[in-house]
C-alpha cells in the first residue's frame, strides 16, 4: 500500500474528500447502540414530542370528523362533480403512493446497489413508505363514502353477488399492486428490524418492554446461523422489493393511462410517474429527517452526506420528471391530434393554467438549485426545498387529474373544479395521520438501524485489514 | 435472563402456521354465514293475518295459481289477491272458521289484509313476473313447490348469484310455455321424454336450447347487462 495520504494529492485529484463520511468519526459499537437506543428506552418523553403527537392527533381528528361527515352525506361533500368526476382522492391517493417510493428504493434498490449510505436512513424512510402507504389506502377506500361497499368492489371475495371486479380495470390492478406493496414493504421493513428488536428486549428495564419487544424479536439470539438466515431473508425481500419500485407507479399511472382522455392517454405516463414518485419520496424523506436528526442529536448517523446523496437523486429524477413534461407537450404538438394539443393548450394557459405554471416552478425550475454544491450543503436549503418538491408534486397530480377532466371533447359538458372545506380537512388530515404515525414510530422504535451503523463503523472490518496484514 | 417459558417456542411456531387456517376457517365460515338463512330468510316461514296454506288450496284442492296471482301473465307483479277473492269461496264455506275471522274482518270494513312479503326483492332490483313466465320460467323454478308448503316460505336465498345462475345459463330451467303453471312439472329424461313441436327431448339441455330459440330469449350478455335488473 502506498503510505501517500490524499492530502498530499493537489485538491483537483481529490475528489473523494468532498464527500462527508456517512457516519461520523470516533463511534464504538457500544456508543453507536447506545445513542440510538435511548431514543427508544428512555424514561424521559421530549416535550417537543409531545407537543408534536397531540397537535397530529388534533388533525386526525378532524380527518376523523371529514371521513364521519361523508360517510353519513355521501361524495357530495366534496368538490366533484360532472366534468371533474375524479378530485382530490385520486390526486392524494397518488401523491402518498408516490412519497412512499422512496423507501422502497432505499432499502431494496440501494441494498442490491451495496450503497453503504442507506444504512442510515433505510429503517425511517421504509417505516415513512408504510405510513405513506397507509394514507394513499384510505382514498381508494373511503372515495364512493359508502366504505363497507369497498370490499367487493376492491377483492375478488366470493361474495353473494356471483360478480368480480372488472379484472380489465386498471383499478383492480392498482389494487393487488398497491397491497402487495404494502405487505412486501412491511415483511421487509419487519425483517430488518429483528436484530434490534432483540437489542432493545435485551437492554429493557420493564418486564413488560421486555416481553413486547421479546415476542416482536421472535427468539432472535445473535447466533450465526440467525445472521446467515437473516442476511437470506433480507437479500430475498430485496431481491421482492426491487420490481415493486417500478411497478407499484407504472400500476398507478394506468389509471389514467388505459384510460382515452386527452391528456391522460399518453405512453409517457409509466417511466414518467414512477421518476416522480421517487422524486416526491426524497423530497418527504429530507422533509422528515432534517428536523429530526437535528431534534435527536442523530447528525453523526444522518450526516450531510446522506443529505446531499439524497438531494443528488432528486435532482436527477426532477430532470427524467421535467423529460416527461416536455415530451407531453412535444407530443401534443407532434401527434396532430387536437384534442390532445388543445389539452395541452388549455392545461398551460387556461383557466386552470396557473397551477400548471405553479407545478413547473417548483418541479423544475427552482430545483435546478440542486446543482449548487453550496445548496446541497445547506440543510435548512435543502428542507425548504423539499417542501417545494413535495408541493410540485401534488401540483402535478392536481393538473393530470383535473385539467385532463374539465374540458373533454364536448365543450357543452365543459365545467369546473373548487375543492371543497371537506376535500381540505380530508387531505390535511392523512398529513396529520401521517406525522402521528411517524412521532409513534420514532418513540417506540430505533430510528436508525443499529446494528448496520455498528457495520460502518471502521471496527467492524478489523479481520479483513488483519488478515491484510498478515499476507 | 429468560423472560418466556419454554413453551413459547412450540406456541410460537404453531401460531404462525395455525394463523393461516384461522384466517382461512373465519372466511369460510363468514361466505357461510351471508348465505345461510339468518340472512336469507330462506325455508323460514313468515307470520301473517291469516295462516293460509298454499299446500292445501293448491295441491289439496287443485285450484290454478292465476285464481288467486291474476296478474302474473301480464304485469311486472303478481298480484296478490282481494279480499273479494278468499270470499268467493269463504262465503259459503268455512264461514264460521274462527281461523278466517281476519278475512271476514276485512271484509265487512273493507280494509286489506296485510299480507307479509314473503319474496321480497330489494328495491333496486327490477322485476318481471310476465317476461319470465311468458318465457317459460315456471312457477316452481323459483319459488320450489308451493303445493307443499303449508305456510308460505321462500325457497331460494334471492340472492344476486341466484338470480345470475339462470340469467348466465337459462337453457338450464326454461320447459314448454303450457307446463309454466305445472307444479309437479319434471324436467325430461329418457325414461320421460318431453315431445315440443312433434321433437322428442330426453335431456333438459337440447330442450332448454332449442326453447331460448323459440321463445326469442335474448342474448345472455343481454340479460346479464347491469341495467337489465338495476334500472
Amino acid at each position: 500500500m502506498a503510505t501517500r495520504g490524499l492530502s498530499d494529492l493537489p485538491p483537483s485529484q481529490r475528489p473523494y474528500l468532498a464527500d462527508p463520511p456517512v457516519i461520523a468519526p470516533g463511534h464504538t459499537f457500544a456508543s453507536v447502540t447506545e445513542k440510538i437506543m435511548r431514543t427508544v428506552l428512555t424514561g424521559r418523553t421530549p416535550l417537543g414530542w409531545i407537543g408534536g403527537v397531540l397537535i397530529a392527533f388534533g388533525i386526525v381528528n378532524i380527518l376523523m370528523m371529514a371521513f364521519g361527515y361523508l360517510f353519513w352525506k355521501g361524495v357530495g361533500i366534496w368538490g366533484i362533480t360532472v366534468p371533474v368526476g375524479w378530485g382530490f382522492a385520486i390526486v392524494n391517493f397518488v401523491w402518498w403512493i408516490g412519497i412512499g417510493h422512496a423507501g422502497t428504493l432505499i432499502s431494496a434498490i440501494l441494498l442490491l446497489l451495496k450503497q453503504s449510505w442507506r444504512t442510515s436512513i433505510n429503517r425511517a424512510a421504509e417505516a415513512m413508505t408504510l405510513f405513506a402507504v397507509m394514507c394513499a389506502g384510505m382514498f381508494p377506500l373511503v372515495h364512493t363514502g359508502r366504505p363497507w361497499l369497498a370490499c367487493y368492489w376492491l377483492f375478488p371475495i366470493p361474495l353473494t353477488m356471483g360478480v368480480w371486479p372488472q379484472f380489465r380495470s386498471p383499478l383492480i390492478w392498482d389494487v393487488f399492486a398497491v397491497s402487495t406493496y404494502f405487505t412486501v414493504s412491511l415483511l421487509f421493513w419487519f425483517t430488518g428490524l429483528i436484530p434490534d428488536l432483540a437489542t432493545l428486549r435485551d437492554h429493557a428495564k420493564y418486564r413488560i418492554t421486555q416481553t413486547i419487544y421479546g415476542v416482536l424479536a421472535m427468539g432472535w439470539r445473535g447466533s450465526a446461523r440467525h445472521w446467515a438466515r437473516y442476511e437470506t431473508a433480507y437479500l430475498l425481500l430485496a431481491g421482492l422489493s426491487t420490481p415493486l419500485v417500478l411497478s407499484v407507479h407504472t400500476v398507478v399511472s394506468w389509471d389514467f393511462a388505459v384510460s382515452v382522455i386527452p391528456g391522460w392517454h399518453t405512453t409517457i405516463f409509466p417511466p414518467y410517474f414512477v421518476a416522480g414518485a421517487i422524486y416526491s419520496g426524497f423530497a418527504m424523506v429530507l422533509t422528515l429527517m432534517i428536523p429530526i436528526r437535528a431534534a435527536y442529536g442523530m447528525k453523526d448517523f444522518i450526516t450531510m452526506r446522506h443529505l446531499q446523496n439524497m438531494a443528488k437523486v432528486m435532482l436527477a429524477t426532477g430532470l427524467i420528471v421535467a423529460y416527461g413534461y416536455f415530451m407531453e407537450a412535444f407530443m401534443a404538438w407532434y401527434s396532430g391530434n387536437r384534442f390532445e394539443l388543445y389539452t395541452f393548450k388549455n392545461r398551460a394557459f387556461g383557466p386552470m393554467g396557473y397551477f400548471y405554471w405553479m407545478l413547473i416552478t417548483c418541479n423544475i425550475a427552482l430545483p435546478q438549485l440542486l446543482w449548487l454544491r453550496g445548496f446541497r450543503n445547506s440543510p435548512v436549503l435543502l428542507w425548504m426545498m423539499s417542501i417545494i418538491v413535495n408541493t410540485g408534486m401534488w401540483l402535478e397530480r392536481f393538473v393530470i387529474v383535473v385539467t385532463s377532466l374539465h374540458r373533454d371533447f364536448l365543450p357543452s359538458s365543459w365545467g369546473t373544479y373548487k375543492a371543497t372545506r371537506w376535500d381540505y380537512a380530508t387531505y390535511i388530515g392523512t398529513l396529520g395521520f401521517f406525522t402521528m404515525m411517524f412521532l409513534l414510530f420514532i418513540r417506540v422504535l430505533p430510528m436508525i438501524s443499529i446494528f448496520e451503523v455498528r457495520a460502518l463503523l471502521p471496527q467492524s472490518r478489523i479481520n479483513s485489514l488483519a488478515q491484510e496484514n498478515l499476507q | 435472563m429468560q423472560i418466556f417459558h419454554r413453551s413459547t417456542n412450540t406456541i410460537s411456531r404453531a401460531t404462525i402456521f395455525g394463523a393461516i387456517f384461522i384466517v382461512a376457517v373465519l372466511l369460510w365460515a363468514s361466505i357461510q354465514f351471508q348465505r345461510s338463512p339468518y340472512v336469507t330468510y330462506a325455508e323460514v316461514a313468515r307470520p301473517q293475518p291469516a295462516p293460509f296454506s298454499h299446500q292445501h288450496h293448491v295441491a289439496g284442492l287443485g285450484i290454478d295459481c292465476r285464481y288467486c296471482h291474476t296478474s302474473i301473465e301480464t304485469s311486472s307483479f303478481a298480484g296478490i289477491p282481494p279480499t273479494k277473492t278468499c270470499m268467493n269461496c269463504h262465503s259459503q264455506i268455512w264461514t264460521g272458521a274462527p281461523m278466517l275471522e281476519p278475512v271476514r274482518e276485512s271484509f265487512r270494513t273493507g280494509k286489506s289484509l296485510v299480507w307479509n312479503r314473503v319474496n321480497d326483492l330489494p328495491d333496486f332490483v327490477y322485476f318481471n313476473h310476465s317476461i319470465h313466465i311468458n318465457k317459460g320460467v315456471g312457477c316452481n323454478t323459483c319459488h320450489e313447490p308451493v303445493d307443499r308448503m303449508p305456510l308460505m316460505y321462500n325457497f331460494a336465498s334471492l340472492q344476486m348469484e341466484w338470480c345470475l345462475d339462470c340469467h348466465r345459463a337459462p337453457e338450464k330451467y326454461l320447459r314448454p310455455r303450457d307446463q309454466v303453471f305445472n307444479m309437479r312439472y319434471e324436467q325430461p329424461s329418457s325414461g320421460k321424454p318431453i315431445v315440443v313441436d312433434g321433437k322428442s327431448y330426453t335431456e333438459q339441455l337440447s330442450l332448454g336450447t332449442d326453447l331460448v330459440h323459440k321463445y326469442n330469449l335474448r342474448s345472455v350478455a343481454d340479460i346479464t347487462s347491469c341495467s337489465t335488473c338495476h334500472r
